[in-house]
């Protein structure tokens, strides 16, 4: 059977890997969107497997509301971008502080 | 190595390839394409820990909404990815000493990680007299009531405002005025003609 320390060294290499496309990708949102999704990913990776490995389930229900909160955090981040694209026709990171208000 | 141990590194490998070609994918639609891989991958370590609920629910909510959702946005707009791309380069030596400064620290973490007493990790996921789902069901409806309940209330803001920031108003098309079907009246809107055998009208 495959012990904790497996579950936790996959989740960890996942969470760099996203941290490291947040610093890659400084300019393309979107692409900074899905790091950021993947960091979740390594997030969840760890509660499952600590939840699994104690018998215990309050973790697999705290992944549940992590998904729930990137599922909206996506649509919305999207949706922000949609809307200022529309506005500018490109989605540049460095224009994005002209939308203070 | 056991059947266990061959399946959970092929899945780890999944999720790890998916995550570092989501990142360094030149072109978007590739990224949101390895990320389905990298979503595949988890949900097949979930499967293996045991977490079937999660490992479902990972299945329809990212590969199926949030993934194809991506890919609508990618497609949707017309964006000069190249002119994106072009700083990578020039962001690979701080990205890469960032990543492995984090990795040290991560390992230097696993060297001396002990659990606290009293806790009993598993040597393997409890199989349990129920399963998963309906053990998850038990929780999440009793003592996780309100946290549920609040996981959905945010679902409908995320939603409202998704709707709410897109939505555009258009001058140029017919639309249903209610108010206006609502005032109106049969007198003025309905002429009863006497029609004659044989004459039409």
């Amino acid at each position: 059977m495959v012990g904790l320390e497996h579950y936790l060294g996959v989740a960890a290499a996942l969470f760099v890997v996203g941290i490291f496309g947040i610093f890659l990708n400084r300019k393309n949102i979107i692409v900074l969107l899905m790091s950021i999704e993947l960091i979740l990913l390594a997030v969840n990776i760890n509660l499952v497997a600590f939840s699994t490995h104690l018998g215990n389930l309050q973790g697999q229900v705290f992944t549940m509301f992590v998904l729930t909160v990137a599922a909206a955090e996506a649509a919305i981040g999207l949706a922000i971008l949609v809307t200022f694209f529309r506005g500018r026709g490109s989605i540049a990171v460095e224009d994005v502080n002209v939308m203070k208000g | 190595m056991s059947v266990a141990g061959v399946v959970f590194y092929i899945f780890a490998l999944t999720v790890l390839a998916g995550g570092v070609f989501t990142v360094v994918s030149r072109n978007p639609v590739h990224s949101v394409l390895w990320l389905i891989t990298a979503f595949i991958g988890a949900t097949g370590l979930f499967v293996l820990m045991g977490a079937e609920f999660l490992a479902m629910l990972l299945m329809i909510v990212y590969v199926g909404a949030v993934a194809v959702l991506f890919l609508f946005v990618v497609m949707m707009l017309d964006i000069d990815f190249a002119e994106l791309k072009a700083g990578m380069a020039k962001y690979l030596p701080i990205a890469l000493l960032i990543g492995v400064i984090l990795l040290i620290e991560l390992a230097m973490i696993f060297g001396t990680w002990v659990a606290a007493d009293g806790v009993t990790l598993l040597a393997r996921p409890e199989a349990g007299e129920i399963a998963n789902t309906e053990a998850l069901g038990r929780v999440v409806y009793t003592e996780y009531l309100l946290l549920f309940q609040l996981a959905g209330l945010v679902l409908l803001v995320a939603m409202i405002g998704a709707i709410v920031l897109t939505m555009r108003h258009r001058k140029d098309i017919k639309r249903q005025n209610v108010v206006m079907q609502m005032q109106r009246d049969p007198k003025a809107a309905i002429k009863l003609v006497d029609v004659k055998p044989g004459q039409g009208l």
